[in-house]
């Protein structure tokens, strides 16, 4: 079958979607199915899509997820692919949100925090504003047809102690599903909030998750985003997270991405007011054949405006790494500030990957800087641990595991820094032996 | 415990070692001093196994085992542990994590199983009140952003943790203020026992106050010229060592 021929099947599955719901976003969804028949799946003809090839995507038939499944099984896997941290909780099971296994408690004034499918009309006025439909064929499906998620939305001065922690569990099915969440998330002026999205599931889950993000930060607002993707080595996981900022406004994202069989991230930042500051901190670790694409783009469209990126990689086996990281320095966004690194590490010879940091400048006045290292261990660092009698695997484990800490190390969740930490310790080569270590 | 017969050894086929013997007995603690470039630091890294020395003659026993055919890190397990002049920062790796790894490594190679938790925090609390450090430094990464005397003390932690039959210590003095010297002195002092060698590597007699050696050596060249017991020191800090150099020249 064609790839032409499964854009129709993938739309006619979502089509049921689109009649769903007020008329406005049956018109909204209409217009992005309109756009994903002109975009279709990316192909590898696109630069951005250079590295990563989906057409293993429409060999497979996918269908839609039905009611949330509610067996006791999956009661028990909510709860063991738990972070475990204490917050307003909302679970999704295969995207469907599940009421009995989420804990919405007392908000505080000013402070909504909505599941979408029964709430559409309080979705009107950010669905769409700040993620175009056309910034990928997914982006477009995930409009047209996507089936649940959640709107936070901050009032002006609103600040929520309490992380909101979105868990999305992914279970075995007979025939693998098209899961697409929406998440939504509007901060007014000055209001300020922690999100975690976590993505986790069975080891036999093999479906498409197609989750966009739109977060949208007034005047001052300040949110911390964490994305952990633990999906099984079966899923397929495609995510664009799209952050619109006004002035001195501030947003941090923590991007770990250890699971799927392929992953692609995309993260779109526009900085379009003074003072805006973005800082995207990234993880990545592959095993086995996985493929993990990461890209990033910073639009500096208003002056005084600054993106710190640092991105780090651990790819073992056959695993491939993409990572790209560009920046954008747009005409007359003077007095800006630009840093992107991207250190990679290998630990087999098969392993590959292609980074590729760039600044794109159109102002004069400038502070920018990049690169990407594809490296070794500290070999001083080596010896100093195998002098006190580590092997020298696990000496070459623990620095492997320090190298990714100190991306993990910014992680300000305790529990979640801890549940990660073991994450990556128990993912990094068995030779390393750091089970029961760290 | 300790043997070195006739070593030699080069760096960048610069012979800095040329036929160096030391005899170390158990319970011994002995003293290395000597000028700038007279090989004290060379003989400490070929001890412990650092890379980019070629050792061209010669050779190291320790309990009767060719140290130079050992892994680095089965000189530790054997008991031969190098206190480093200039610590290594690790960021990323804490403490913690490796004084247990180190400890259970030294554990399974005598056939031990691995520590309980709770008597590793023990072990590990005790040793740390006594070197009057705090306990947070259990989970701060290995040596990063540590003062000096930080450093030397976390040196002489891990001794005091996984107990070597033989300490050497390559400058533990160096950069030290009175007070920091006292404490680790204080540790090296603790660590004296009947079945344990301690070697110092050192440039200045001030630590000799501190850790009253049975023997000193002068080291020059490449080669030991001098020995003699304690009062030894006193005399090369009058003198200097231009005497004994002379000395040894005739």
């Amino acid at each position: 079958m064609s790839l032409a021929e499964f854009t129709d099947q993938w739309l006619s599955a979502v089509t049921p979607q689109i009649s769903e719901g007020p008329g406005w976003l049956t018109d909204l969804r209409q217009g992005a199915v309109e756009q994903f028949a002109v975009l279709g799946l990316p192909h590898a003809r696109l630069e951005n899509w250079k590295y990563t090839d989906v057409k293993a995507l429409a060999k497979r038939n996918f269908s839609l997820p039905g009611t949330a499944n509610a067996s006791a099984d999956v009661e028990s896997l909510v709860n063991k692919s738990s972070l475990g941290l204490d917050a307003i909780r909302l679970v999704f099971v295969d995207g469907v949100f599940s009421e009995s296994a989420s804990t919405l408690g007392d908000l505080p004034a000013g402070v909504q925090v909505l599941p979408l499918a029964k709430n559409a009309n309080a979705a009107k006025p950010v669905l769409g504003q700040v993620a175009a439909a056309n910034f990928s064929g997914f982006t477009a499906l995930n409009l047209a047809g996507w089936q649940d998620g959640v709107l936070i939305d901050l009032a002006a001065n609103a600040v929520l102690e309490q992380p909101v922690y979105l868990q999305f569990v992914a279970t075995e099915q007979e025939n693998p599903v098209l899961v697409q969440p929406r998440i939504l998330i509007k901060a007014g002026t000055h209001a300020q909030a922690t999100i975690v999205e976590h993505y986790a599931g069975v080891e036999e889950a093999a479906n498409l998750t197609n989750v966009v993000t739109e977060v949208d930060l007034a005047d001052g607002a300040n949110i911390t985003h964490y994305k952990l993707q633990q999906e099984s080595a079966k899923q397929y996981h495609i995510a664009s997270m799209h952050i619109q900022q006004k002035r001195d406004s501030r947003f941090t994202s923590h991007n770990v991405c250890l699971g799927g069989k392929l992953a692609r991230q995309d993260i779109q930042v526009e900085l379009s007011g003074e003072g805006a500051e973005v800082n995207l901190n990234g993880l990545y670790l592959g095993n086995g054949r996985q493929h993990l694409d990461n890209h990033t783009l910073v639009n500096h469209n208003a002056p005084h405006t600054n993106s710190n990126e640092d991105y780090k990689g651990i790819l073992n086996d056959r695993s491939r790494g993409v990572f790209n990281g560009r920046a954008v320095v747009h005409k007359d966004a003077q007095k800006i500030e630009a840093h992107q690194s991207n250190a990679n590490l290998l630990l087999s010879d098969k392993a590959e990957i292609d980074t590729k940091p760039e600044l794109e400048i159109y102002a004069d006045d400038v502070k920018c800087s990049h690169g990407s290292t594809t490296g070794q261990l500290d070999e001083n660092a080596l010896f100093a641990l195998r002098s006190r009698g580590l092997g020298e695997e696990m000496a070459r484990g623990l620095l492997t595991l320090a190298f990714a800490n100190e991306v993990i190390d910014r992680i300000e969740i305790p529990a979640v820094h801890d549940r990660l930490e073991d994450a990556v310790a128990g993912r990094l080569p068995e030779k390393f032996n750091l089970k029961g270590l760290v | 415990m300790l043997e070195v017969k006739d070593l030699r050894v080069s760096v960048e086929d610069k012979e800095i070692l040329k036929g160096l013997n030391l005899t170390i007995n158990p319970g011994e603690v002995h003293a290395i001093m000597g000028p700038n470039g007279a090989g004290k630091s060379t003989l400490s890294a070929v001890i412990a196994g650092r890379d980019g020395y070629e050792v061209t003659g010669g050779s190291i026993t320790f309990e009767g085992e060719d140290v130079l055919d050992m892994e680095i890190e089965d000189r530790a397990r054997a008991g031969l542990l190098l206190g480093f002049q200039y610590p290594v920062e690790i960021p990323g790796v804490k403490n913690v994590y490796l004084l247990k790894a180190a400890l259970n490594a030294k554990r399974e190679h005598l056939g031990l199983p691995e520590i309980e938790a709770p008597e590793f925090m023990k072990l590990v609390r005790e040793k740390l009140q006594f070197m009057k450090m705090d306990s947070s430094f259990l989970h701060r990464s290995v040596n990063e952003g540590f003062s000096g005397g930080e450093k030397k003390r976390n040196e002489i932690l891990q001794m005091l943790i996984l107990e070597p039959k033989l300490a050497l210590l390559d400058e533990i003095d160096s950069g030290l203020d009175i007070d920091a010297l006292k404490v680790v002195s204080e540790g090296v002092n603790s660590l004296r026992d009947a079945g344990r060698s301690i070697v110092m590597v050192t440039h200045y007699q001030r630590l000799l106050d501190y850790i009253v050696p049975d023997h000193i050596h002068v080291l020059s060249d490449g080669k030991i010229i001098k020995s003699g017991d304690k009062s030894l020191a006193l005399e090369l800090e009058k003198r200097g060592y231009d005497w004994v150099i002379e000395e040894a020249a005739q």
